[in-house]
């Protein structure tokens, strides 16, 4: 049955579009759920989850905590950098720490790619990739997904264009193989030194011009700037960069009129994306939190929900 | 004691013998290597179908002893020599402390003589402390029976004292062994940086991190006369630049591993810690140069690059996972399914590249049968079917990307000065 089998929620490369489709089915109740008085179901009660950050975050950590809450999961949050790495735990044991309190799902974030498929490897738990390293970001690809089908009624076939540092993001990644799945012409644009020029061979078509890449397109992706990209060298000032690929009003003229600009956050305003745009009628991107939550709450309930043999006792 | 070993096939490229053929060993030493030969005193050995030849030489290994015998030592690692066919390694100073001085060459070659399975000749460091710097006291290293001079797992960074070890080396006619990356390029990477690298989100080395050193050695090579050695080429960079090297007369010279020869950077799915090496596999591009280039004759020799590690340094995150393969007891027996039975190289080209090929770089007196030398002796069954299992290695370090793989032709029987030290696999007392 699709999706409820898999242990684990890894990346987006491994998912089927049949899959993303029932995830993203799935949100669509769980999004009236957050808007109810009541935000409470008691579908995932008795079911525990924990998520392990080892890198800060705000709103994907407590994103996935309510919406565990939500669906009345018991959720506990481990904040890793202040316990067990400076005890000089490895991660496999910390994970079997965990997996032996009993908890049935595991959220993981780590700055290295790969991690999440190494923990995945080593507990009976199942676990859910909430960002490892420049591999992959499911979750946000598919709350971004879920965002542009909402309104755009689909997601087959779009001209989606993803700005910024593509060399290092999960974001861009995990998007490029979610929206390749529904026929998107995905395009790439940035400075060249962020841009690997192999990124084409996943089928997505490369810029260096922010106005060439935005011709006709239904949706921009604006990603995150990271300041230390510019202290290794890879561009030479934040300046330079806004100069070349902060989207503004001027940039929207090359898209389609009724075109969408999504961004993960949190925002360089000014930096990536003008004021002007981040507060436009364009930009989702405070709808895209909410939708994360519903999203999320999807994943949780198919992974964690049970067979209907548990439901009926 | 006496071994006749009787109608085996007789490979030994530097006498150009490949045929049925019968050798016997006395003493230590080979006595005859002719046909129909009998001897009514000697040990007969029965190799009916399987390969006689010159006792392999591996030289690049980590032996880990002194200073990281969780990892190896000198007994584990000789054990896995012999196992897997050879009478001979080179073992690399990078150890703690390193083989930068006489008194732990010697300490290297007297736990090699106490273990007695495999010839152990240490590599001493190009400069103390392998830190590039200063250059280590080679007259006294050679004096304590190195064999070369290398900083293997590190370059040296700066062409001043590169140049300087070319330069002091050749007094001793001593290869210089490089490792060549240019570790500004290389900084932080976990793999080949190209297609794969962006499919695994992972921070890539690029070909040009390894070219731009060799580039620059062959330079230097040129400038000094030296003896330039290239560790471990991965690249069709380097093989390019070796080849152009070559045919200008500058003395250079290196060698592959097998696990470059044959497994490429799409294996790294799904993180698995035991295909991560430095230089990292390549892409199926560079694959090609590497093969094209051992049937070419540009390549001089097969080495392992044997890294055993302990579990812990691979059973975690990917990026913390220690860099190496654990590859002496996989080397001959994945050559021989992957290069040999396709037809890629011959016999007698694998044979030498793990025979005469080492022994010219390293200016020993092994690798041929020729009547009068020492008897180190290789034999294989190339019928021989086996399925690669780690837990069965000698070898402490169980890190292999071959784990599981089903290969056709292994190493027989290893024999050292008339003994035999290993057969079927198994080491003999």
């Amino acid at each position: 049955m699709g999706f409820e089998q898999n242990k684990d929620l890894l990346g987006l490369r491994e998912l089927s579009r049949k899959d993303i489709e029932l995830i993203l089915a799935t949100a669509m109740p769980m999004k009236d759920i957050i808007r109810r008085d009541i935000k409470k179901v008691p579908t995932l009660r008795g079911k525990a989850m924990v998520t392990v950050f080892y890198e800060p975050s705000t709103r994907t950590r407590t994103s996935f905590e309510i919406a565990g809450k939500y669906l009345s999961a018991d959720t506990v949050n481990l904040a890793v950098t202040t316990s067990s790495v400076q005890k000089g735990e490895s991660l496999r044991d910390t994970i079997k720490t965990i997996e032996v309190m009993g908890f049935d799902l595991m959220v993981i974030r780590h700055a290295m790619s790969g991690t999440p498929h190494y923990a995945a490897r080593n507990t009976r738990m199942k676990v859910i990739n909430a960002g490892d390293g420049a591999n992959e970001h499911p979750t946000q690809a598919l709350l971004d997904m879920f965002s542009i089908k909402e309104k755009k009624g689909t997601l087959d076939n779009l001209k989606v264009a993803i700005v910024g540092d593509i060399l290092h993001s999960r974001v861009a990644r995990s998007n490029i193989y979610g929206l390749s799945k529904f026929g998107c012409e995905v395009r790439v644009v940035g400075p060249s030194t962020l841009i690997p020029p192999e990124i084409e061979k996943l089928g997505v078509k490369s810029y260096y011009s922010l106005d060439e890449a935005l011709k006709g397109v239904d949706v921009i992706n604006v990603l995150r700037i990271q300041r230390e990209r510019q202290q290794v060298g890879l561009f030479p000032s934040l300046d330079e960069y806004a100069n070349l690929y902060m989207l503004t009003p001027r940039h929207l003229l090359q898209a389609r009129d009724d075109v969408l600009v999504l961004h993960p956050g949190p925002m360089n305003r000014g930096v990536e994306i003008s004021s002007d745009i981040a507060d436009s009628n364009a930009a989702v991107i405070n709808e895209q939190v909410t939708n994360g939550v519903a999203v999320r709450m999807a994943l949780l309930f198919l992974m964690m929900g049970g067979s209907k043999d548990e439901i009926a006792d | 004691m006496r071994l006749l070993i009787k109608g085996g096939r007789v490979i030994d490229p530097a006498n150009g013998l490949n045929a049925v053929m019968d050798v016997l060993l006395e003493e230590g030493r080979i006595t005859a290597v002719e046909k129909e030969l009998a001897d009514n005193s000697a040990e007969i050995i029965n190799a009916k179908n399987k390969l006689v030849c010159p006792g392999f030489i591996d030289m690049h290994v980590h032996l880990r002893e002194p200073g990281q015998e969780y990892k190896e030592d000198i007994t584990s690692g000789s054990r896995a020599a012999a196992a897997g066919g050879f009478t001979t390694v080179c073992c690399m100073p990078n150890t703690e402390p390193a083989i930068d001085n006489a008194a732990v060459a010697s300490f290297v070659r007297e736990r090699a003589r106490k273990t007695g399975l495999v010839n152990v000749f240490p590599i001493g460091a190009i400069t103390r402390g392998r830190e590039g710097n200063e250059l280590s006291e080679m007259a006294e290293l050679v004096a304590a029976g190195c064999v070369a001079v290398s900083d293997d797992g590190r370059p040296v960074m700066r062409a001043d004292v590169m140049r300087n070890a070319l330069e002091y080396a050749k007094m001793f006619g001593l290869p210089v062994l490089a490792h060549s990356e240019d570790l500004h390029l290389s900084r932080e990477g976990q793999m080949h940086e190209g297609y794969y690298s962006i499919i695994y989100g992972l921070k890539g080395i690029p070909a040009a991190a390894e070219e731009v050193m060799i580039a620059r050695d062959i330079m230097l090579a040129d400038l000094t006369g030296g003896n330039l050695h290239v560790c471990h080429i991965s690249t069709r960079g380097a093989v390019e630049l070796i080849r152009e090297a070559k045919e200008k007369g500058i003395r250079v010279t290196c060698e592959v591993t097998p696990h470059h020869l044959i497994l490429s950077d799409e294996v790294v799915d799904g993180y698995d810690t035991d295909t991560k090496v430095n230089p990292p596999l390549r892409s199926e591009e560079h694959i090609a140069a590497l093969r094209e280039a051992l049937q070419e004759g540009v390549i001089d020799c097969i080495a392992t690059d044997h890294a055993p590690h302990h579990r812990e340094s691979k059973d975690c995150e990917y990026v913390l996972a220690a860099p190496g393969i654990s590859g002496l007891e996989t080397a001959v027996a994945s050559i021989m399914d992957k290069l040999v039975s396709p037809g890629i190289l011959n016999l007698e080209q694998m044979v030498r590249l793990y025979t005469t090929g080492p022994a010219e770089i390293l200016g020993i007196d092994r690798g041929t049968l020729s009547p009068g030398k020492v008897a180190d002796l290789t034999l294989l069954d190339p019928k021989l079917v086996k399925t690669v299992e780690p837990s069965k290695f000698y070898s402490k370090g169980k890190n292999t990307p071959f784990k599981g793989m089903q290969l056709k032709g292994w190493p027989w029987m290893t024999i050292r000065e008339g003994i035999i030290v290993a057969r079927e696999g198994e080491i003999i007392g």
